[in-house]
Parts: structure tokens; C-alpha cells; sequence
């Protein structure tokens, strides 16, 4: 059955393969429903990772938000910058809410099959800390459930809107306002945890590749059941870096290699376009680089430094390796 | 039983011998709920292990039933099915009511119409899974009615009842009916289920595509809620709207407990309180939830022996029916308040007596009130016990005597006897 299902899904994913151009993005995607006006500070990887996943998912998506900056860009009572279903939530309350959601467009599909419902799209935005923290209790039981919803987790890598207070992806070694010396602890992987829930379709992105969040969003659209997207979106004001240089900074941690872009789909693992060339290591760039640009990390020691980089290249070790052995099996 | 559930027992209409938990889960089937939601919780789990049933059995067509993996995640989805328009249900009890707080304020912002049951158990630590009406009494402030039940046919009628007061668009409040843990939980009665087309006569229909009024999510229409809002915006007009709200809903649970006498033929008395024998009582006793049943029986004893005693039966405690209170104070001399729920420090007894002696408070009413706490976690409170009660109130009012063991103004009845 197991074998049965990998293989189906191997099928899926060509047949779902999406590859949007420059060009064709340019026409289908002009459609804006994270709308102007709204109060993101300049150079937000936030804004920009709700604006295209919203370009790919259109109408019919209604969105949870709980407790992140999203609640507080979108404008105060009575502004509102999207134009979509919008609902904000307590902290840990996001997976389940849009389990609700979700629950009722089936409930509302039964009575009313003439209704946009069973075509409507339940959709939870979430920021690290309430994906990785507060909220993972949550996201796990949906995922567990297989809940038709997609999850997004937008990571700017600590609880930015609190005041940047380290949160479990902030990154090892990063000053926060709760660790002013630097982060002992490592980032917690949380796609990985997600792959382990067997859902149909994990995807990471980065705000700095927005034709492959766009088109994994499109492809998460189309897929039924729980579908979990993680975003690195960097944040200017929390990193410390200067606002202009958001896309470089989310460039600089794929050519690092230490934000590397994949997805999984039904089981099956593959390396994204703009990170693969990256699983050769000569082809990465010294972490430094991508270190040395942000304030948060600038008291990194020489060790904790060997430390990122090694972390670094044994997750793409791992990552290899795991690439191998499913070759294997399929 | 009732008067009512013995008339239709006479009547050989069509009941079944029903644990009150399994009353909840046909007063949620009868009422055609849309999204339930669920996590098990000693004693309220035989609720959902029902609908489990009639869901997977195809019992109860178009209903979603989600199995989450806590409390917290109970209320969060029913908040977000009942946000999208549907109607909603779910059960829980003691801890699994303080796991979800955060979420029952939320429901209750929203103004959102969700009915909840509570097999009531007392708070842990030590662990207590017995009725006492903690855990209810704990949501007082959160902007959720709360109802008692004292009678497994009142299970069933009171979940009936709430969906149409909750669903009022003057409410639009959410619901806690509140039974005693096992006491009725577990124990079984004759129910009388009643007739679907009856039900279906007597609720409001099912929302419609486009949702309740306040609150929808709807593509052609969207729809921003719950955002921030500035001290000068309206916050503090939403919150007292709530209040407004649940001082309103007095009117129309009063309107829905007459309109379903006529249905269906049951009286819960005006909806908010059940008078018994208080016309003539010298002394009278304020009541709620299983420990009112026995309290009859108490009170005609005594009345056969001679005692001009009396009771009220409290059914809500939220909204807190004062008029009803003060029309009863007035009628006796003493009043007696049992509590079976806690506030600890509370100068004025436990929850329900602080709330009737505020009540009484600056109204010309010169009742004495008298506070007493009994059967907590399960206790067990006898006939007996009850009757003790009563006669402690009677020789208050003939000698003005109080009795020597009060703590802190408030009598603790029926604690072990310590050497």
C-alpha cells in the first residue's frame, strides 16, 4: 500500500511539475490581494512571501492568522489590506482554526453544493515562533488528521513583533533580546518534523525566489490534504540590516547553503532549482558572507562560527545522503 | 422525574433510558449541529464517544466531526466553523475548560453562537473527576451564558433551548450547559427524545450560505476580523456590547422556555429559576445543577413535618437572573445559598451566594442570607444532609442563631469528621 502510494505520488509529482517563467509570471500574476497601504516596515520578507503566496492562490482562501506581525501589518481596526477572508487568532490557535474552516466549507458543501465551499481554500499563516513553539502542538494534529489546509510558516527566525525575542528557529549563535550573548541552541528543523507527519506536500521558499514560491504555492493548491510551506522571510529591523538589502540577504542564505529550498511531495524529495546546484559544496560561498552582513550575528565567535559552517554542510551531508537511499527505493 | 417526564411516561410516548451524557449527544443530533469538534475528558467522553457513532454511522448526513488533539485546538476550530457559518458543538470538563480558556474568551469576543456541555468535575490538584461546579463557574467573567442542569431530561431540553438563544441575533452569545460528573453523567433515566420534525419546528433553521450577520467568511464578500485596535477605537463599546448582550438574553430565555412548555410540554419554570414551595415559606434555600433534585424531596419531607420551608432552583447563572433572586428573598425570612463550587477568600460564600447576596444589597430586602458549601468533588450529599440544611436555616430564622462552625461566614456542610 505504502509502495503503492510512493509510486502514485512519483507520478503526481510529474505531472504536477510547475515551472512558471519570468515571462508568464509577469501576465498571470498581476492580480494583488495582500493590497498597498499596509503597515509592513520597508524591506519585510512577510509582505512579500503573503503577497506572492496570495498571487498563486487567488480567490476562494481564506486565511488564519495567529498571534505574529501579520496582525499588526495588515492595518489597525477599521483598515485592512487584504482583500481575501481574513481572520486573526490567538497564538496557538492557527492550524486548529483553519481546521474549522475547513470543517465548515464541508459542512456548508453538503448543504450548499452549488457554493464556492468545496473549492475554497483554508489557509493558516504563521510565524516561527507560532509554528515552532507555541503552535506546533496544533500544526502537528492537523497534519496528523491530514487536514485539507495549507500551512505556511513565514520564519524570520524569532518573535519579531514582541520585540525580537529568540524563539526555536532563531538560528545558533544569533542575538536576540533574550539571548543578548548569542543563542546556544541550534534551529530547530521544523520541514523535516513535518516531512515525518507523511503529509502529501512539505515545500521550504525563500522571499528571494518568488517564481518558486509561486509556483509551489500553485502546486500546493492543487493537492489535497495538509500541505506545509516554511518560508525564510528576513526581517530588516530584527537582523540588523539595512532595509534595501532583504533579497540579497534571503540570496545569501541559499547560496550559503544554509537555507537550502526543496520539497516533498507524497514521500518523494527533490532539491529546488535555485538551491541545486549548492549540494556540491565547492559551488557554496563561506557562510561569513552571509553572516558577517547582519547585526545579530556580530559577536559570533570564531567557534560558534565553525560551528554554523559545520552544522551547514552536514545538513546538506544529510540531505545527499537521504537523496541516495530514496533513489534506492523507488 | 420531573412532572413532565412522568406525564409522558404515563403517556407511553416513545422515551429511551439514557445516560445524561448520551442525552447530550441526541440533543446535539436533534439539533442538526454542523461541525463538532472533541477531545476526551473523564466525564464528559461518553458525549462524544456518541457522536462518534451517529457521525461514522451515518447517522447525522454532512456533519464533520474532528477528532483534534487537545482542548485548546477543541475551541479553536469550533471557533473557525463557527466563524465560516455553521452550527457548532462540543463537550468537555474540568481541566479540559481551563485548557481551552484562552479560545472560550475568544468564542465569546466573536460573539459567536457555539454551544458547549460540561460534565462539571472538580479543578485538580488532587485529581477529582466528580460533579462540582468549578470549572463553570471559573468561565463566570469570559462572556459565555451558563445554564445548570439538574435532571437528565433537562440535558436534552436545555441543549435544545440554547441553540435557539444563542442564535438570537439580539445574544449571539456562546452556551455552557453544565451537568454534575457522573451524578448524571453516568447514572441513567427515561429521555424523551423528541420528534426530529418537532425539533427542527422548534430551533431557528440552519444558517444560511452567507453565515451569521456579524461575522462570515465569504469570498464575494471578505471579511477582516479580530484586528488590533487602538484604545480610542471602539473596544471598549464591543465589550460592552457582550454585556449588553447577556443582560438582553434574560428576556428571550424566559420567551424560549414558554415556547417550549408549549411545544413540548416541559416547564423549567421561567427559564431562569424554578420556584418550589417558596409561597408561604418562612425559610427558603437558593439551589443549582443535580443537588436541586434531592432538594425537592427535602423540602416536602420537612413540609410533610411541619417546616415552612422553600426552594429556589437556579438554572442560570450567567446572565444572573437578580430580579428572580430578589422576588424570592422577599418571600422569607432566610435564605439559604448552597454552592457546590468554590471562591476561595470570597468574604461573602461561595460563587452563587456572593452573587445573591450583592444582589440583595442595598435593596430594601432585609433577608438574611446564609452561605454554605456542600459536596464538592463528588461529595456525597444525602437526603438527610439536605434536610439538615434546611432545619439549620429554620432555627436561624426562629432563635437567630447561626451555626457554631461557620468558616469565615460560610457553613461547610458535610465535611469528614476530623479527630
Amino acid at each position: 500500500m505504502i509502495y503503492f502510494m510512493v509510486l502514485s505520488g512519483m507520478e503526481n509529482w510529474r505531472l504536477n511539475k510547475i515551472m512558471t517563467s519570468l515571462k508568464e509570471a509577469m501576465n498571470e500574476a498581476c492580480d494583488e490581494h495582500f493590497l498597498p497601504g499596509n503597515s509592513c516596515c520597508a524591506g519585510c520578507g512577510l509582505e512579500l512571501a503573503l503577497r506572492w503566496a496570495m498571487k498563486a492562490l487567488g480567490d476562494n482562501t481564506a486565511l488564519v492568522a495567529p498571534a505574529s506581525c501579520l496582525n499588526v501589518v495588515v492595518g489597525l481596526w477599521p483598515k485592512t489590506a487584504p482583500d481575501f477572508p481574513f481572520v486573526n487568532m490567538a497564538f496557538a490557535a492557527g492550524a486548529a482554526a483553519a481546521t474549522g474552516f475547513d470543517a465548515a466549507f464541508k459542512a456548508k458543501a453538503h448543504r450548499f453544493p452549488q457554493g464556492p465551499w468545496k473549492d475554497m481554500t483554508a489557509m493558516t499563516f504563521a510565524g516561527d515562533g507560532g509554528t515552532t513553539d507555541i503552535g506546533i502542538q496544533g500544526l502537528s494534529g492537523a497534519a496528523e488528521r491530514n487536514t485539507d489546509m495549507i500551512y505556511v510558516c513565514y520564519d524570520n527566525e524569532a518573535y519579531m513583533n514582541t520585540g525580537i525575542q529568540r524563539s526555536s528557529s532563531t538560528p545558533h549563535g544569533a542575538k536576540t533580546t533574550t539571548t543578548p550573548f548569542g543563542k546556544q541552541q541550534y534551529k530547530k528543523d521544523l520541514p523535516r518534523i513535518m516531512e515525518a507527519h507523511d503529509i502529501p506536500y512539505v515545500a521550504t521558499c525563500s522571499i528571494s525566489e518568488p517564481l518558486d514560491l509561486y509556483d509551489k504555492f500553485k502546486k500546493a493548491k492543487e493537492i489535497k490534504g495538509c500541505r506545509y510551506i516554511h518560508i525564510l522571510a528576513p526581517c530588516p529591523p530584527g537582523w540588523g540590516y539595512s532595509s534595501e538589502n532583504s533579497i540579497e540577504i534571503a540570496r545569501l542564505a541559499i547560496k550559503t547553503g544554509s537555507w537550502i529550498l526543496y520539497e516533498v511531495e507524497n514521500g518523494v524529495k527533490t532539491i529546488s532549482k535555485p538551491s541545486k546546484r549548492y549540494m556540491d559544496p565547492e559551488k557554496r560561498i563561506p557562510l561569513t558572507d552571509y553572516i558577517s552582513k547582519q547585526k545579530r550575528f556580530s559577536s559570533v565567535s570564531e567557534k560558534t562560527l565553525i560551528e554554523l559552517q559545520n552544522q551547514v554542510d552536514k545538513n546538506w551531508k544529510k540531505l545527499a545522503s537521504e537523496l541516495k537511499c530514496q533513489e534506492e527505493y523507488l | 422525574m420531573t412532572e413532565a417526564e412522568q406525564r409522558d411516561f404515563i403517556q407511553k410516548k416513545e422515551s429511551k433510558i439514557l445516560k445524561g451524557n448520551i442525552a447530550a449527544a441526541y440533543a446535539a443530533k436533534s439539533a442538526r449541529v454542523q461541525v463538532i469538534s472533541a477531545y476526551p475528558i473523564t466525564p464528559q467522553t461518553t458525549v462524544v464517544e456518541k457522536l462518534s457513532e451517529f457521525v461514522d454511522g451515518g447517522l447525522m448526513p454532512g456533519t464533520q466531526y474532528i477528532k483534534v488533539e487537545s482542548e485548546h485546538s477543541v475551541m479553536a476550530s469550533i471557533v473557525g466553523a463557527s466563524i465560516a457559518g455553521t452550527r457548532t458543538f462540543t463537550a468537555t470538563s474540568g481541566q479540559g475548560l481551563f485548557y481551552m480558556n484562552e479560545m472560550i474568551h475568544w468564542a465569546a469576543g466573536a460573539r459567536l453562537p457555539i454551544v458547549t456541555t460540561l460534565a462539571s468535575r472538580g479543578p485538580a490538584p488532587p485529581w477529582n473527576i466528580w460533579a462540582d461546579y468549578f470549572d463553570v463557574i471559573n468561565a463566570r467573567d469570559t462572556g459565555w451564558m451558563s445554564a445548570f442542569c439538574s435532571t437528565h431530561q433537562e440535558i436534552y431540553d436545555e441543549i435544545l433551548m440554547s441553540y435557539k438563544v444563542t442564535e438570537n441575533p439580539d445574544v449571539m452569545l456562546p452556551k455552557f450547559v453544565a451537568y454534575g460528573g457522573f451524578v448524571l453523567s453516568h447514572t441513567s433515566k427515561p429521555v424523551m427524545i423528541e420528534e426530529q420534525d418537532l425539533v427542527d419546528k422548534f430551533l431557528p433553521p440552519l444558517p444560511d450560505e452567507e453565515g451569521w450577520e456579524h461575522i462570515f467568511i465569504d469570498p464575494e464578500r471578505p471579511m477582516m476580523h479580530g484586528n488590533l485596535i487602538m484604545p480610542s477605537g471602539f473596544y471598549m463599546e464591543f465589550r460592552m456590547k457582550i454585556h449588553d448582550a447577556m443582560v438582553r438574553a434574560k428576556e428571550k430565555i424566559k420567551k424560549v422556555a414558554e415556547e417550549f412548555e408549549r411545544m413540548f410540554g416541559r416547564s423549567y419554570g421561567n427559564g431562569l429559576v424554578q420556584e418550589y414551595k417558596l409561597d408561604g415559606a418562612d425559610v427558603g434555600i437558593v439551589i443549582y445543577g443535580d443537588l436541586a433534585l434531592q432538594m425537592e424531596q427535602a423540602v416536602d419531607e420537612l413540609r410533610d413535618e411541619g417546616y415552612k420551608v422553600g426552594m429556589l432552583k437556579l438554572r442560570y447563572f450567567r446572565p444572573f437572573p437578580e430580579e428572580d433572586i430578589r422576588k424570592a428573598a422577599k418571600k422569607v425570612k432566610v435564605l439559604g445559598v448552597v454552592d457546590r463550587a468554590t471562591a476561595f477568600g470570597s468574604p461573602t460564600g461561595g460563587p452563587v451566594s456572593s452573587e445573591v447576596k450583592s444582589t440583595l444589597h442595598n435593596s430594601g430586602i432585609e433577608t438574611k442570607v446564609l452561605p454554605m458549601i456542600s459536596g464538592l468533588g463528588g461529595r456525597e450529599v444525602t437526603l438527610e444532609q439536605q434536610k439538615d440544611q434546611l432545619k439549620i436555616l429554620v432555627k436561624m430564622n426562629e432563635t437567630g442563631e447561626l451555626p457554631d462552625d461557620l468558616l469565615y461566614g460560610t457553613l461547610w456542610h458535610g465535611k469528614l469528621e476530623v479527630e
